[in-house]
């Protein structure tokens, strides 16, 4: 069976403790998180957490299963079964000490129609969301200059399809 | 009326049908104890560690049917429930621990006696609820007695901070409980009950492989009409045992590490393996690959993480064991036509079992001087005519038990399956105890497993619960002594336990009744006697040091590589296959 990314994604209730038992399970079966991110969903007593993981068939199914018998997990969904859109954003602080490595990261934000949301004099911070390579392309560009530091908020996604089930009425999951 | 925090628990408890529990007080839960003290519904057993109170909570729901409780303090309190909590887990038990906690201003503040319990035990229970509002508290523990109890049970750990149990509030207890997020699918889909019918209607040598789920669920009855209406022969797991009877002629014994030979033969060479109840564990299947390579697997589970986590399935059916059952077998009474014809075809199936069941049946070297435990074993079943609860420990005792104590009823085999826990025995078997004061109940240890728990015979005594513990004393932790003589080159490496007490006196120093035998002649009148006598007993059978589980699959290999004991190394000649002819089966028709 092949390995492959799948990004995962899990409503659950707002709780505290919630992530860390969605955590503590990956942990626990040592499944592997590539990425994970959190936050409140369109019902202010749910949260949206999104995961980024790899593995075979098997594992997949395993991950989405044993997901679905935490008692706080409303509903899974593996995103690799639809269309789905995925986006993060980065913020990358670079050197920018002189001159000229003002105006070479001017041009490669502006190239990627990214942002400088800061500038102090000897560092610029720079904004950009998009997918994975995008983020990873500007990166490269950047490098060359001095990175100082760079944040990343991790993967969030989205199935493309409009969602036939409204929210949380007839979210029909097997548990035990 | 406005209640304390701690009423509000004891009500709430008492709302459920708790009338035990088993637990120590401690600095945060002194409210609690102080409301159940005056609580004459409510029997208090005060155990002398929090790990013999789990497992006592624990024991009491296998014998029962009912969720066990324990009440402990909070920090070192709860962090003794551990081990307890996680052999309840591993083996699907119905329990809920209430720990107490530092007030809620003082969480976090590594306060006296503070531990994070709900961290500790986030991945060895069900779920765990801190509760930080007195209003909360009933909610709580509604949720708590119903997760525990439904679906896959397990156990549900509560965190009640001091504070909480003093706040005063008004008491409503929920009529029920909706969780969203929580729904158990508890009736199997019709399609693949349909299709699972037809499977084993087609197959010619079906297995059925039967776990504690049969147990949980109370789907003995149902097990047993599907095993005789299909002449298919049952081979239950450690857990599975008294799941159907094990006096039944279509009982195989036990299948795995320490199976039987016809089971695991049987299981192996199937064409059909009807697993019920029962999650495919390494103990259980050996080598995967190897386990029952041509066989196609129906299996029946409520938790559907258990469905293809070690093996692959063909008809997967997600439900209560139970409802599961009544389905399947109205399914297959419909195939009614049928059965004389699939009886015919497996006529050759049944006399191949009845060959491997006549090769290697379960046999030891008996001895008139050194007393074998199987011995033991077999003694007890014969004198108590297999009317008792037994308790184990774990180790080579569990195994003997497992293999020669035929279990006929449910929820009279309580053992440490998945976790594996010494020490589990002696409190589970007063648990037992505490559920049914009539019954006869004997926990079964070996002399390393009994000292780990010990001291709770002292709750025995203190609380008039007669347990009977039989020591199988061999000086050694026994299974770690076999597993280093057949593959550690006889290194026997920390697993000779030396100086050990002497248990008569021991029991004696607790106020129990000790007894002893070292001759097989001077077993029975021991046994005797201790069933006699209405107090706890604790006899200390001095065992064949040299004695081993046989037959065993090693580690990592395959069900049908058994090795056997020494008296077995050449198969003995197959007068089995003369007997074939005699007679084609001695099952029911």
């Amino acid at each position: 069976m092949s390995v492959s990314q799948h990004i995962i994604s899990i409503l659950v209730e707002n709780k505290f403790g919630v992530l860390s038992r969605v955590a503590g399970l990956f942990s626990g079966r040592g499944f592997n998180i590539d990425s994970i991110s959190v936050g409140p969903s369109v019902e202010p007593s749910t949260s949206q957490i999104t995961i980024v993981t790899m593995g075979d068939e098997r594992i997949i199914e395993q991950i989405t299963k044993q997901l679905n018998k935490l008692i706080d997990v409303i509903k899974v969904v593996d995103l690799a079964e639809k269309d789905y859109l995925v986006r993060e954003t980065a913020l990358i602080k670079i050197h920018t000490s002189r001159a000229e490595d003002r105006s070479e990261a001017l041009r490669i934000t502006e190239i990627f129609r990214a942002r400088v949301v800061d500038s102090t004099p000897a560092t610029y911070t720079i904004e950009i969301t998009g997918d994975e390579n995008r983020i990873e392309a500007i990166i490269n560009l950047l490098r060359p200059l001095g990175i100082r530091e760079i944040v990343r908020t991790g993967k969030i996604a989205i199935a493309r399809e409009e969602v036939k089930v409204p929210a949380l009425l007839e979210v029909k999951r097997v548990k035990a | 009326m406005k209640l304390s925090g701690a009423e509000i628990l004891i009500e709430s408890l008492k709302k459920e049908g708790v009338d035990t529990v088993f637990g120590i007080p401690g600095g945060v839960v002194l409210q609690i104890f102080d409301v159940l003290c005056n609580e004459k519904d409510i029997k208090f057993i005060l155990t002398r560690h929090e790990q013999g109170a789990t497992h006592a909570a624990d024991g009491y729901a296998r014998a029962s049917g009912k969720p066990g409780v324990a009440i402990v303090t909070s920090g070192p309190g709860a962090t003794n429930t551990v081990t307890g909590i996680a052999t309840a887990h591993m083996d699907s038990i119905p329990l809920i621990v209430i720990t107490g906690q530092v007030a809620t201003k003082m969480i976090g503040n590594d306060a006296f006696q503070e531990a994070d319990i709900v961290g500790i035990t986030r991945p060895c229970t069900k779920y765990n609820f801190l509760v930080k509002d007195a209003d909360d508290l009933a909610n709580t523990v509604k949720e708590a007695f119903y997760i525990a109890k439904t679906g896959r049970p397990g156990p549900v750990l509560i965190d009640i901070p001091k504070d909480v149990s003093s706040a005063k509030t008004e008491f409503i207890y929920p009529d029920k409980v909706s969780l969203r997020s929580y729904s158990p699918t508890y009736h199997g889909n019709k399609w693949q009950i349909k299709q699972a019918a037809q499977a084993i209607a087609k197959s010619k040598r079906p297995v059925i492989y039967a776990g504690g789920g049969v147990i949980l669920s109370n789907a003995h009855k149902e097990l047993a009409e599907m095993a005789e209406f299909n002449r298919i022969h049952v081979a239950l797991t450690l857990m599975g045992l008294g799941g159907f009877p094990g006096t039944h002629p279509l009982f195989l014994g036990m299948l795995g590490m320490h199976g039987t030979y016809a089971a695991n033969m049987a299981v192996h060479e199937s064409d059909l393996v009807i697993a019920i109840g029962a999650r495919f564990d390494d103990r259980v299947t050996g080598k995967v690959t190897e386990f029952a390579p041509r066989a196609k697997f129906i299996h029946i589970d409520i938790d559907p993480t258990n469905i293809r986590k070690n093996i692959h399935v063909d008809i997967p059916i997600v439900g209560d064991v139970r409802n599961v059952l009544i389905e399947l077998n109205k399914e297959l009474h419909l195939l009614e036509g049928q059965r004389a014809e699939w009886n015919a075809d497996r006529k050759p199936w049944h006399a191949q079992i009845e060959d491997w069941e006549d090769e290697h049946p379960l046999s030891y070297k008996k001895s008139s001087r050194k007393i074998k435990p199987q011995y033991v074993i077999e003694k007890i079943y014969e004198l108590t005519g297999g009317d008792a609860i037994i308790s184990t420990d774990v180790g080579q005792h569990q195994m003997w038990v497992a293999q020669y104590f035929k279990f006929d009823q449910p929820r009279t085999c309580l053992t440490s399956g998945g976790l594996g826990t010494m020490g589990f025995g002696l409190p589970a078997a007063m648990g037992a105890q505490a559920a049914w004061p009539d019954k006869l109940v004997f926990n079964f240890a070996g002399d390393g497993s009994f000292q780990m728990n010990s001291q709770e015979i002292a709750t025995a005594v203190a609380n008039n619960l007669p347990v009977k513990v039989a020591i199988l004393n061999n000086g050694s932790l026994g299974m770690v002594r076999q597993w280093q003589e057949l593959f550690f080159n006889r290194h026997y490496a920390g697993s000779i336990l030396g100086n050990t007490p002497d248990y008569v006196k021991l029991a004696e120093a607790y106020g129990a009744v000790g007894l002893r035998a070292v001759t097989t002649s001077e077993v029975e009148a021991v046994i005797k006697e201790a069933i006699s006598i209405k107090r706890p007993v604790i006899m200390d059978f001095v065992v064949d040091p040299e004695e081993n589980v046989f037959p065993m699959v090693p580690a990592g290999g395959g069900n049908c590589d058994m090795i056997f004991g020494p008296e077995e190394k050449t198969r003995p000649e197959k007068e089995a296959r003369q007997k074939k002819d005699k007679s084609n089966s001695v099952l029911p028709a």
